[in-house]
């Protein structure tokens, strides 16, 4: 009969309207910003650049300014510019540091490419969205100051890909030490064998 | 009359009325009184008109699944006085080739009108601001001088596509006054009367004790019933036949020339339309300001016709928030290929039903059975020929 | 099919306005609907020309919403488009991600482990369910509802969102393919969760239809009107739901079995009218088979790598050559046209845009229909302007 189908999609609204008062499924606003929905671990917004310690973010960053992320950036918001001197990294190494390392986050798309081509684990993604700025050029542009923050503030937001990272470096700067050893016992040896052998027949273990 | 109790709440509005206008002379009694009643009713339908349409909108949201407005005081109650001052603060522009006089008189028009039909609503038991023995014809013609508006202020705004729109719009209203009024002829058959109050009164009473004598719990009112309550979603532009207001997304509807407060009239008057159609509905099929049970009545007629209105209203916000809206031309053929044809065969069941009321015993069974086949048979025909050729279908699959 | 099959061209659909005024007809009215305008799908503008409330004549402007894609697609590398496909179709980001992708793994040969590809086909069902869930949402939109089933529909898509941004860290610009396997695994628990929402989807369409499919109002509204047959939609490259509703069997996922979809057992629904209410029940219908593959797949998804261990990030340069390669989107067949010359970027990069190929019917559809289901056919072909426009 004409109306069935009505009647029947009444029904179905009259189920949403009396379930919306004691059905969470039917009632889904969250009232932000009194509440907030939790991220996933895994959500990305805009990149930030990790430093080892936060008592010295600036001296402490992971980056050495190869400029991998400026070239592979799709819309080319990273603006690097190397150091003159070197500074001794986490590892002791002396690298250079990033003298200037501007991100515009008015034109980054998050697309996280620049996460994936790092070779160092230096930039990593962000978790704040909260950051509308009055001024849309300055406001949004993050210099290496606002964007350099600690390892454990990593841990807090991504605590598996941290864990992975960290473990990785740990196992690389590991594997690096057992090869110096190795190579300063090596040149130990060969230092302490007597010298009477010919070169040829024993050939100088590579440092 | 009803020789109801009568407990203080129910007499209470009058025994205000008549204390603050006693100190005065007979002849001016009646001035000062009917002023009251017209104070009272702009100020309980205005501001119904304002919560209205805060709670069009939670209802609205809490089918959706969401809250509606709740950010402006309490849970969002004073989100209609925000709307309001929105409206009052918006620049007035009316284009320089529209006719001044017709366009400022049109909003006029239409409230004046829409207001002047709650004159003969029975609100309560001695609630009656005008007591017309006429008092329906009065109302739906007053209804129907607001269309008059319509056309006013499409043409007016001196615009083509506006022009166009009111026609479109006229058309839906005119169609639709058809069934609104054949619908309610049963009820002049059955009560007599075609006042108002007497039309009440002759709802009176309960058969066996706890079944009212509304109209609308016999075959012929149920149907009627329902013929007028879709005919008054016509009349009032509410979903679905709301394609006057939605057209003004495709094509400039007949009040794109009205801006700020005379726009905020005409959506008054829209609400205040919906609330005197329901307030009539009520009156005629559902028994007006009457309680259903005898064991209710001490609760003041006044809050039962308020709760029976709500009901009413709160049906149409339903309605809005579940149906998609009609062509123009599918409405028009509703109203005279169905609803017409319906509210006259309507009729026909009526002076059936009146002509068998002696019948005894058995036979009230049968007379029972015919009304009732009387009002369906000819809806499934009916329906069968509006709806041909549209139809779930099955899909075959590669 | 072949093209000896079909009847030979209508004849093109020029300007049809009457050059005469009478007194009957009087002056055609001719409308711009849009860009901006709450019923066309973005910005979009059609310049109606109408006698009285029929449509006499459409022309579409489109490429408000052009963003020279394929021109930064041949000054940036092959990776770096990856997000930009995100942004083409923006409701659909897997599945542009996957047609290019696939392009690029058919330009350099590589191979992509199993269960990268398990992971795509639930990744691309899940999209091919949250399209169609859109597209029913905003097709009542347009037809007047007010907002109700366009609240349900995104209510159902919120969920889909969820289990995107826990797998790919955003909702809707996933850039989550790569070349030679998807970027990272999926995390713990989600497999569990995309099992729990698949459940779930069958009861929500069961409400769903319940709210829509035997509305007389939706039927009064969308049946026999803007019928496509068959023979129009084949000669004009129609793809994709609104090609089946038309009438014609043909899917991708069948016809070239594209990833590991041979493996998976479903059906095709096939319309018989081509009108709007078949476009919107043929995807209503490819849901309830979507919800069917997703269930096979999440049985079946092995263990394993997600990426091609011999696949490089950077410095990749395929081998000079063309490819066209296209897969079966949720609005049609999206393709994807490169040409290497050896070179880190491409030489030519060309997106064939499903939304636009279907939208070129437009008129033919909304003729001598009023101008309220002009736009209800406009929905009915599902149309997102950045693929229309790029």
């Amino acid at each position: 009969m004409l109306g069935t189908g009505l009647l029947k999609g009444l029904g179905v609204t009259a189920k949403n309207l009396v379930g919306s008062f004691y059905d969470p499924k039917r009632f889904v606003t969250t009232q932000y910003p009194e509440e907030r929905t939790k991220l996933p671990e895994a959500y990305r917004n805009f990149p930030f650049l990790v430093s080892e310690s936060p008592e010295d973010p600036m001296g402490t960053l992971r980056c050495v300014a190869c400029q991998i992320c400026e070239k592979e950036c799709p819309p080319q918001c990273i603006y690097i510019e190397k150091s003159r001197d070197k500074k001794p990294d986490a590892n002791g190494k002396m690298q250079i540091y990033p003298a200037v390392f501007d991100i515009d986050t008015a034109v980054c798309m998050s697309c996280q490419i620049c996460v994936e081509v790092c070779p160092f684990d230096a930039i990593k993604m962000d978790q704040v969205f909260e950051i509308a700025a009055t001024d849309r050029f300055t406001g949004l542009l993050l210099d290496r100051q606002a964007l350099a923050k600690p390892n454990s503030y990593f841990h807090q937001i991504h605590p598996t890909e941290a864990e992975e990272v960290d473990g990785r470096l740990a196992a690389a700067r590991r594997a690096a030490e057992e090869k110096a050893r190795a190579a300063a016992a090596a040149k130990a040896a060969a230092k302490a064998a007597p010298p009477a052998q010919p070169p040829a027949e024993a050939p100088k273990p590579a440092p | 009359m009803s020789q109801a109790p009568t407990s203080f709440l129910e007499n209470a509005p009058v025994l205000v009325r008549d204390w603050a206008t006693g100190f005065l002379p007979a002849p001016a009694r009646w001035f000062a009184n009917s002023l009251i009643d017209i104070v009272s009713i702009l100020a309980v339908f205005g501001l119904l008109f304002a919560f209205l349409t805060l709670a069009e909108r939670k209802i609205l949201g809490r089918v959706q699944n969401r809250p509606g407005p709740n950010r402006v005081g309490w849970a969002g109650w004073m989100q209609p006085f925000a709307d309001g001052i929105k409206m009052l603060t918006k620049e007035d522009v009316v284009p320089i080739a529209a006719d001044r006089v017709l366009h400022f008189l049109a909003p006029v028009v239409i409230l004046a009108f829409s207001i002047l039909t709650f004159a003969v609503i029975p609100f309560g038991r001695n609630l009656v601001p005008l007591d017309l023995d006429a008092a329906v014809v009065y109302f739906f013609a007053a209804s129907s001088s607001t269309e008059l508006a319509v056309f006013m202020a499409g043409w007016s705004s001196h615009n083509k596509y506006s022009l166009f729109a009111a026609m479109r719009a006229l058309a839906q209203l005119v169609s639709y006054e058809l069934p609104l009024l054949l619908s309610f002829v049963p009820v002049v058959l059955a009560t007599g009367k075609l006042s108002t109050t007497g039309i009440v009164a002759a709802q009176a009473g309960w058969k066996w004790g706890f079944v009212p004598h509304w109209l609308v719990f016999t075959p012929w009112g149920a149907a009627g019933f329902a013929i007028f309550m879709v005919s008054a979603l016509a009349e009032s532009n509410r979903s679905p036949f709301d394609l006057p207001e939605a057209e003004s997304e495709l094509i400039a509807g007949h009040l794109t020339e009205y801006s700020g407060f005379k726009y905020a009239i005409f959506f008054m008057a829209e609400y205040f339309g919906m609330c005197a159609l329901s307030g009539m509905a009520v009156t005629l099929f559902l028994g007006g300001w009457q309680a259903p049970l005898p064991a209710l009545e001490f609760i003041p007629s006044y809050a039962w016709f308020a709760i029976k209105l709500m009901a009413l209203l709160f049906g149409f916000m339903w309605i809005r928030a579940t149906l998609p809206r009609l062509r123009i031309d599918q409405l028009t053929r509703l109203a005279w290929k169905f609803l017409v044809p319906l509210a006259l065969v309507n009729l026909g069941t009526t002076a059936f039903w009146f002509l068998s009321t002696d019948w005894s015993g058995p036979f009230q069974a049968i007379r029972w059975a015919v009304a009732v086949g009387l009002v369906i048979l000819p809806a499934i025909l009916l329906g069968r020929s509006l709806g041909s050729g549209l139809g779930p279908r099955t899909y075959r699959y590669a | 099919m072949s093209a000896t099959d079909l009847p030979p061209l209508a004849p093109s659909p020029g300007p049809r306005i009457r050059a005469v005024h009478d007194e009957f007809h009087g002056d055609l009215l001719e409308v711009s609907m849009g860009p901006h305008h709450p019923s066309t799908h973005g910005v979009f503008r059609m310049n109606v020309t109408l006698d009285g409330e029929t449509v006499m004549k459409l022309k579409p402007v489109f490429g408000y919403l052009h963003r020279n894609h394929e021109k930064i697609g041949e000054n940036t590398s092959y990776l770096s488009s990856m997000p930009y496909t995100d942004r083409l179709d923006y409701l659909c980001s897997m599945t542009n991600n996957w047609a290019y992708a696939l392009a690029v793994e058919r330009l350099s040969g590589q191979a992509v482990p199993e269960r990268a590809e398990y992971l795509r086909v639930i990744l691309a069902e899940l999209t091919r369910l949250l399209n169609h869930t859109c597209l029913a949402g905003f097709l009542l939109q347009d037809g007047g509802a007010s907002g109700t089933p366009l609240m349900y529909a995104f209510r159902e898509r919120e969920k889909i969102l969820d289990l995107f941004e826990s797998l790919s860290g955003s909702r809707m610009m996933c850039n989550f393919q790569r070349f030679g396997g998807c970027r990272t695994d999926a995390p713990a628990g989600w497999l569990d969760s995309v099992r729990r929402l698949v459940d779930g989807y069958g009861k929500f369409l069961d409400e769903y239809e319940e709210l829509l499919t035997g509305n007389e109002i939706l039927m009064a509204r969308t049946q026999r009107i803007g019928r496509l047959p068959a023979a129009l939609a084949v000669s004009a490259g129609i793809t994709g739901p609104m090609l089946r509703a038309a009438g014609v069997p043909y899917d991708l996922r069948k016809v070239e079995g594209y990833g590991f979809y041979p493996r998976f057992e479903f059906r095709v629904p096939i319309g018989a009218d081509g009108d709007t209410y078949d476009r919107y029940m043929v995807r209503v219908l490819e849901m309830r088979e979507s919800i069917k593959i997703l269930q096979q797949a999440l049985r079946g998804i092995p263990e394993g790598p997600v990426m091609d261990p011999k696949a490089r990030l950077r410095g990749f340069r395929p081998k000079p050559g063309e490819v066209y390669s296209r897969i079966e989107g949720p609005k049609g067949e999206i393709g994807f046209y490169l040409i290497s010359e050896g070179g880190p970027n491409p030489y030519r990069y060309r997106v064939r845009p499903p939304s636009l190929i279907n939208l070129t019917l437009l008129e033919d559809l909304c003729l001598g229909h009023s101008i309220a289901d002009a736009v209800v056919i406009l929905g009915s072909i599902d149309i997102v302007l950045g693929e229309v426009d790029r």
